[in-house]
């Protein structure tokens, strides 16, 4: 029997498990896809959020602006890239001023440091891209970027060394109570827990809901984005908000990490909880609003576009805890934006809880830093030259359009919880993630990764699942 | 640090063809980087025939061709580096590389000669709605995975775009047993050769749309169908022409991107048009004693005109190391216009010219029995009919060197096309 079952791997997952991973506790974490960070975790704005928007008092504000606070130090500790480049709320109209002030306010009432309204000369001054209509804005220098997959990918791994094991391509179908905790079945068979966490993104209203009366109702909402190509230069140095309407942040233009620029997302409520398909209609949109802040973005230069989705509770709160109805059982549910800047404060809080319902006790030998994966191009010219000395796949360039070598591509599927297909080795090196899209490094990167698991090349999937690459060989043509 | 007289950056036909002539030239200290395992480029996986009709009079398949070019290397005795990946080039020909015997090094030249060659326009650029599965290939992504690793992408395709390797990649999955249900092209007409429409097309009964596009993709994990629409004279799809079909493989063909990372880096003027440097007659780029040639310059039809290119480039690269190209000439602009959407060279020194200069250059659109005219300023110093011209295929005029010399003060030179 397991202490903890925690489901679902995505940022929130990964949170818990690392946090949780600090005592001594056997955990297990069950994730319906084939790696971590493939949902919600994987295609959003790659944001830390300060912290000014949620509703003063909310849950909500006080795991944003406590995330927010751990974030840099955490990327330290877990090596993942994080810059913290300063946010601005762009507002573009006289009449709109009183909502800037009430962010203002918000933001200072929920505890973020350094806020002030800027006004149109030193907006275009130091973001000369903005619109030249721009009226006012709230600077916001606590505001960052983060690799979304870093730091889902990071904790995780943490965790794995601690002690946490993780289950992939498993899906929870049900629940059953029993004395000591519950008995969570699933495609792979049943495994027992004295706790569950629910941290299955937009999933986690259909789980919550099997164990308890009091239902919740999560609504898919769906994110399209533009990526940029780096060649378009910083186009905004710091993340360029529109003041907030009724959905959301509405259209952001920021830098990533990487040096990329990103642009969006708009929010479109769905049904399906798996449909992350762009539409003309959403692409335009964001295309149209961004305009509004940066007249001239660039959108020619666009590598990929791409939608994630938001799990919206219809109560628009995090739902962060015990079940009342269900003991042993803690939601981690409806965790929309801000919940990727929000989700070192969320592990902190349901290990906390966790802890206190088990007593656990601390581990002796939890090993807190976790070095990732070299990044040779952050190295000075004799750091890279011994390191190729070392261990020459590091002078073996696969992905040319961002410069990531064999030797990184290998760490990246050996490593803890590594990866096994052609996402999973981009989430976690880049490559495949420039301007031709993995057109160059992809048949390589599936040599590699066949070479380094034993798999088949026709195994080799996309990213798990029927994604495989190749159907077979091409003797075989029209059979099979 | 090691020092070359001409560096050579890319070890494809324009490579290769560049190497030979600048060492025929005279020039002693030559290298090639190539970042693939093998001499030859993408030469390598065109395992189909017709290419050299011009240069050798007969139809290689591109492995041939490329052998052609690599034998002469190997005579030469010309040195190259294999698996090595070129960083950065500076703009004092400073070239920084790296690969697993040497680690990362620094090399200087006297002069460097681009031949980096071009990458296919992903998918992601092309800005189709829909999902994002496996399935999705650039057709040289598939031409690899067929002609090199003997894999099949897919067993029913579409395809989207009708440029060269699009086309040829209809005819390979047929003939690998694929049903390549159509083909659709955005543009009024297609961006390939119209041999290759005829005998990768036509002579397997596959249909070519031209006026449409795909307008979604659907399947969670791989590709499960797509759908295409006409689009109107702006490009933009016609509501109710959408037409779904099912399949596991969209193949892209959509355009070539010449790869000039480098050349930016190292400050080279780049042309809107073509994405490759601006040019002189001698293919030397904005940037002293650095040369382009081939793909990475623009994006050619025919191979053969690949090598001519990067021989004449071999040739300027060598006299600019014997100290033969210092020049203090105003050079004349040549101005692309009147359907002429760009030509290399952009700019000519006619003392520095060789008796006789090709201009290439594409054209925008399709005409009929139009002329392709060229004037010296105002002056229409010449006029050819061509029966047909299409975007796809490259157009030429020849200049002489005596013509402008005759002509001091000549202040510009213009070629455009004229219809009947």
């Amino acid at each position: 029997m397991y202490d903890v079952v925690i489901i679902g791997a995505g940022v929130s997952g990964a949170a818990v498990a690392r946090e949780v991973s600090r005592y001594t506790a056997n955990v297990l974490v069950l994730e319906r896809c084939e790696d971590v960070c493939c949902g919600t975790s994987k295609a959003n704005s790659a944001i830390v959020h300060a912290g000014y928007d949620a509703h003063t008092g909310s849950l909500m504000a006080r795991l944003n602006v406590r995330g927010s606070q751990m974030m840099e130090e955490l990327s330290k500790e877990l090596d993942f890239p994080y810059r913290r480049n300063g946010s601005m709320v762009l507002c573009m109209a006289e009449e709109d001023r009183p909502h800037l002030q009430t962010l203002l306010e918000r933001g200072v009432a929920n505890g973020v440091e350094g806020l002030r309204i800027i006004e149109r000369e030193e907006i275009l001054r130091r973001e000369p891209n903005v619109s030249p209509d721009v009226v006012a804005a709230l600077d916001v220098p606590t505001g960052a970027i983060v690799c979304p997959f870093g730091l889902n990918i990071a904790m995780a791994e943490n965790a794995a060394v601690n002690g946490v094991t993780f289950q992939f391509d498993t899906t929870v179908t049900g629940f059953t109570a029993g004395e000591e905790g519950w008995t969570v079945h699933t495609d792979k068979g049943d495994v027992t827990a004295r706790c569950v966490v629910n941290a299955a993104g937009v999933y986690a209203d259909r789980l919550h809901n099997m164990v308890s009366a009091k239902k919740l109702h999560i609504t898919p909402r769906r994110g399209d984005y533009y990526l940029l190509d780096k060649a378009a230069g910083e186009v905004a140095h710091a993340t360029l908000f529109q003041l907030p309407g009724k959905f959301g942040k509405g259209v952001l233009v920021s830098p990533t990490v990487h040096g990329n620029t990103i642009v969006g997302p708009t929010a479109i409520d769905i049904e399906d909880k798996d449909s992350t398909a762009t539409t003309r209609e959403g692409l335009d949109q964001v295309a149209q609003k961004a305009a509004i802040s940066v007249p001239g973005i660039p959108l020619r230069q666009t590598i990929t576009s791409f939608a994630g989705l938001r799990a919206h509770e219809d109560g628009g709160e995090f739902i962060i805890g015990e079940v009342s109805d269900a003991p042993g059982f803690f939601d981690c549910a409806g965790i929309e934006s801000p919940g990727l800047s929000s989700s070192p404060a969320i592990g902190e809080m349901v290990a906390g809880l966790l802890k206190e319902k088990l007593g656990l006790s601390p581990r002796p030998d939890f090993v807190a830093k976790r070095k990732g994966i070299v990044n040779p191009q952050t190295l000075s010219f004799e750091e890279r030259q011994a390191l190729i000395r070392e261990n020459p796949a590091y002078g073996r360039v696969i992905c040319r359009c961002e410069t990531v070598t064999e030797g990184e591509i290998v760490d990246a599927i050996t490593r803890p919880l590594g990866a096994r297909s052609l996402d999973g080795v981009k989430r976690r090196t880049r490559a495949g993630m420039g301007r031709c899209q993995g057109g160059f490094c992809g048949p390589r990167v599936m040599e590699i990764i066949a070479r380094e698991t034993g798999m088949d090349l026709s195994e080799i999937t996309k990213c798990g699942g029927h994604s495989r690459m190749v159907v077979g060989k091409t003797k075989e043509g029209a059979k099979a | 640090m090691n020092s070359y007289d001409i560096v050579i950056i890319g070890g494809g036909p324009a490579g290769l063809a560049a190497a030979v002539s600048a060492r025929d030239a005279g020039v002693e200290r030559i290298l090639i980087l190539e970042r693939d395992s093998e001499l030859g480029g993408i030469l390598n996986q065109c395992i189909h025939n017709g290419f050299g009709l011009h240069t050798f009079q007969e139809e290689l398949t591109g492995p041939e061709y490329a052998a052609r070019f690599i034998d002469q290397v190997e005579e030469r005795k010309i040195p190259y580096l294999l698996n090595t990946m070129v960083l950065d080039v500076n703009h004092d020909r400073v070239i920084t590389a790296m690969n697993k015997t040497d680690g990362l090094f620094q090399i200087s030249a006297k002069a460097i000669i681009l031949a980096m060659g071009c990458r296919e326009r992903p998918r992601g650029a092309l800005n189709i709605p829909g999902t994002r599965p496996a399935g999705i290939y650039s057709a040289g992504t598939a031409q690899r995975l067929v002609n090199m690793e003997g894999f099949l992408p897919g067993r029913k395709v579409v395809i989207l775009g009708s440029g060269d390797i699009g086309l040829i990649m209809a005819r390979r999955m047929t003939l690998e047993g694929a049903q390549v249900q159509v083909v659709a092209e955005l543009m009024p007409y297609s961006g390939g050769l119209k041999r290759n429409i005829v005998q990768c097309l036509d002579d397997f009964g596959i249909p070519l749309k031209l006026s449409h596009t795909v307008v979604d993709i659907r399947g969670r994990e791989r590709v499960e169908g797509i759908t295409l629409a006409q689009v109107d004279e702006n490009r933009r799809p016609i509501p109710g022409t959408e037409e779904d079909y099912a399949c596991d493989t969209l193949l892209l063909s959509c355009g070539l991107i010449p790869e000039n990372e480098l050349s930016r880096a190292a400050g080279v003027d780049l042309s809107p048009v073509t994405s490759g440097a601006v040019v002189d007659e001698s293919l030397e780029t904005s940037v002293p004693g650095v040369f382009a040639c081939g793909n990475v310059l623009h994006v050619h039809d025919l191979v053969d005109f690949v090598s001519q290119e990067a021989a004449a480039a071999g040739r300027s690269a060598a006299k600019y190391v014997q100290g033969q190209l210092e020049t203090d000439e105003t050079p004349i602009p040549v101005a692309a216009k009147g359907g002429v959407r760009y030509t290399v060279p952009a700019r000519v020194h006619p003392h520095r010219m060789e008796e006789q200069q090709v201009v290439r250059f594409r054209v925008g659109a399709v005409y009929q029995n139009a002329y392709i005219s060229v004037y010296f300023d105002d002056e229409r110093v010449s006029r050819r009919k061509r029966q047909i011209m299409a975007p796809g295929e490259m157009e030429q005029v020849t200049l002489k060197r005596e013509d402008l010399l005759s002509r001091p003060g000549l202040k510009s030179i213009t070629v455009t096309i004229e219809e009947a």
